[in-house]
């Protein structure tokens, strides 16, 4: 059996992305059900410093290719490389963060090896399948994961008989973990000149402008959104503890919004952004419409609230009769341990 | 000095309108119960590329889309925007094809035009929202990719610039011919249909092309040459919502905590 490989992307600090982290953690799970090493691939400039910090999640081997002409990240260059990389290495799976990089990146890399890819991964899972039509069971396959269909549907994805199994994952859907701070692993530094030449021409960066990072919860696949029933700013200071554990974002009502117990950006509703998560929690929040107008089409909802009949429930997967205060720290409990 | 520029384009099912009867009971999509669209992202690269061709007049604009005989519908409406021609590939071998093999029809079909400077398309569909089609595309004919462009900054015979998104910020970048571009929703919205040229195709036939027509490999076609498999659906958001009430007693939250990792939704 083949590795696994993950696709390091890097900030604009030269450190490894956080996206990769997490793609690193899950990719050491995948690596130790398989009984394979976990691999990384860095491409950039001035990166072994960035490459080095990548072991204690695990990485056995990292893929080094430190070369001017590869940073910033230009599609041809990293392609080129990159390419070379895995037809070199023959992973078994091959992971990408699913931004603007890696959703750039890997469908190039799949096409050129003709494999699968699958973009936007929830989970990932290490499965069997059976093929009814050629009467086939494939063993120790990647299950990938996805919504689909505007987030109507949930498809289990598996390319059986390509190689590498290629998946993007979207940041924060999985969580990074340090496996073990003393973690050894090597780098192993990739030749580049002779191939970078033709690559390096085909597009110019002309500038660049970096934003500040504000806060954007209309991407977040789970929201953790507080109302006037969390009952103060220290309260609500819960929430982000919470959503920093389930990979979440923190979202708000109106009313918290006006309490100043929460940014403007976090507001949902009528007046604020729309969302659509898989997972929406609504914590002391009673659902009037201009509220339910912004979420309700989220796939499931949970409320949290002391009041049975206030009319978010209405529109709730589950309600919590309780008090936030006490069942947040509860479920959080439950969850860590569920986890296991 | 003129370009020859494709844009790609897909009708797809208005996902953000679903009904109650869009899924079946097995939990597979009923397209023939949802409205069609012409994708909105791909009508943001059609509003680009006519601004191409706005600036470098006697440009040829063709659109090419895969689909059913009916997505000739937006060939039509590309044509009534200002698009000069189109064609729909729409073959029963197309069929079930993921990106990969998509990506293939669509290279060969481009190849059939003859040399084409400039092809643009959204970056992504409503219905997939994969974002891969491009890249791929852009692969299959060896030939470069810019990828989120939200403006176009410059184009002459040679070369385009164009403003793009980055994960943090923006960035200003330039190509030379033959390129491909993707455009995101930031886009500028498309311009209407003309009525005059509305009424001037009215009675024309979109073409039609089949797999016999682009040279084609058979194999690395639809279902069969689609290396992704659809294992398994389950329909989540159109499944009947029954509210559970719990108490929250530790057992209650344990459980809940447990579906929902089994779920996958935590």
């Amino acid at each position: 059996m083949n590795n696994v490989l993950v696709y390091c992307e890097l900030s604009e600090k030269n450190e490894i992305a956080d996206i990769s982290l997490e793609l690193c953690t899950k990719g050491r799970q995948l690596a130790t059900r398989l009984g394979v090493k976990l691999q990384a691939a860095v491409l950039g400039s001035d990166v072994r410093a960035a490459a080095e910090t990548l072991y204690p999640y695990g990485v056995d081997e990292v893929f080094m290719a430190d070369d001017k002409r590869l940073s910033p990240y230009r599609t041809l260059p990293h392609f080129d490389v990159l390419s070379k990389l895995i037809q070199a290495q023959k992973p078994d799976i091959v992971l990408f963060g699913a931004s603007s990089v890696g959703r750039d990146l890997a469908p190039r890399i799949a096409s050129f090896l003709r494999c699968g890819l699958t973009a936007d991964c929830t989970s990932l899972e290490i499965g069997s399948h059976e093929d009814v039509k050629n009467q086939k069971t494939y063993d120790n396959i990647l299950m990938q994961i996805r919504p689909a269909f505007g987030g109507n549907i949930i498809a289990t994805i598996v390319c059986p008989e390509t190689r590498p199994q290629m998946a993007t994952v979207r940041e924060g859907v999985m969580k990074k973990e340090i496996l073990d701070p003393n973690y050894k692993g090597e780098i192993i530094p990739v030749a580049v000149e002779s191939t970078l030449e033709k690559a390096d021409k085909a597009v110019e960066i002309l500038s660049r402008e970096i934003e500040e990072q504000k806060v954007d919860i209309k991407g977040a696949q789970i929201i953790v959104a507080g109302g006037y029933g969390m009952g103060s700013k220290e309260n609500f200071e819960l929430l982000h503890k919470f959503a920093h554990l389930i990979g979440g974002s923190v979202g708000a009502t109106r009313a918290a919004v006006d309490a100043g117990w929460a940014e403007g950006e976090r507001q949902i509703g009528q007046t604020g952004v729309t969302v659509r998560p898989k997972l929406y929690i609504a914590c002391g929040i009673s659902g009037a419409v201009q509220h339910r107008a912004g979420m309700e089409q989220s796939s499931k909802i949970i409320s949290i609230n002391t009041d049975p009949d206030a009319p978010i429930n209405a529109i709730a997967d589950y309600t919590i009769i309780g008090d936030v205060m006490t069942v947040i720290p509860q479920f959080m409990a439950c969850y860590k341990k569920n986890l296991k | 000095m003129s370009l020859n520029i494709v844009v790609l384009a897909k009708q797809v099912p208005d996902t953000h309108n679903v009904g109650a009867d869009a899924m079946n009971a097995d939990g597979t999509v009923n397209r023939a119960a949802l409205p069609t669209v012409f994708n909105p992202e791909d009508l943001k690269a059609l509003e680009m590329a006519l601004r191409v061709k706005d600036a470098m007049p006697g440009s040829k604009l063709t659109v090419v889309t895969m689909g059913p005989p009916r997505a000739a519908e937006i060939i039509k409406d590309a044509c009534a925007r200002g698009a000069d021609d189109g064609f729909v590939l729409s073959d029963m071998r197309f069929a079930g094809a993921d990106t990969l093999a998509t990506s293939y029809a669509l290279s060969q079909a481009i190849k059939q035009i003859g040399k084409v400077d400039l092809i643009m398309g959204g970056r992504q569909a409503i219905d997939g929202d994969t974002a891969q089609v491009g890249p791929q595309v852009a692969e299959k004919l060896e030939i470069a990719q810019i990828t989120y462009a939200e403006e176009l900054l410059e184009v002459n015979e040679k070369e385009i610039s164009i403003r793009r998104r980055l994960e943090h910020g923006t960035e200003c970048v330039k190509a030379a011919m033959p390129v491909l571009v993707t455009v995101t929703s930031a886009g500028e919205d498309c311009r209407f249909p003309n009525a005059h040229r509305l009424i001037r195709q009215a009675k024309d036939e979109v073409r039609m092309i089949n797999a016999d027509n682009i040279d084609a490999d058979l194999d690395r076609l639809g279902l069969k040459g689609s290396p992704t498999k659809v294992k398994k659906i389950e329909n989540v958001v159109l499944a009947h919502k029954e509210s559970v009430v719990l108490e929250p007693t530790e057992a209650a939250l344990d459980e809940l905590s447990a579906t929902l990792i089994k779920e996958h939704i935590l």
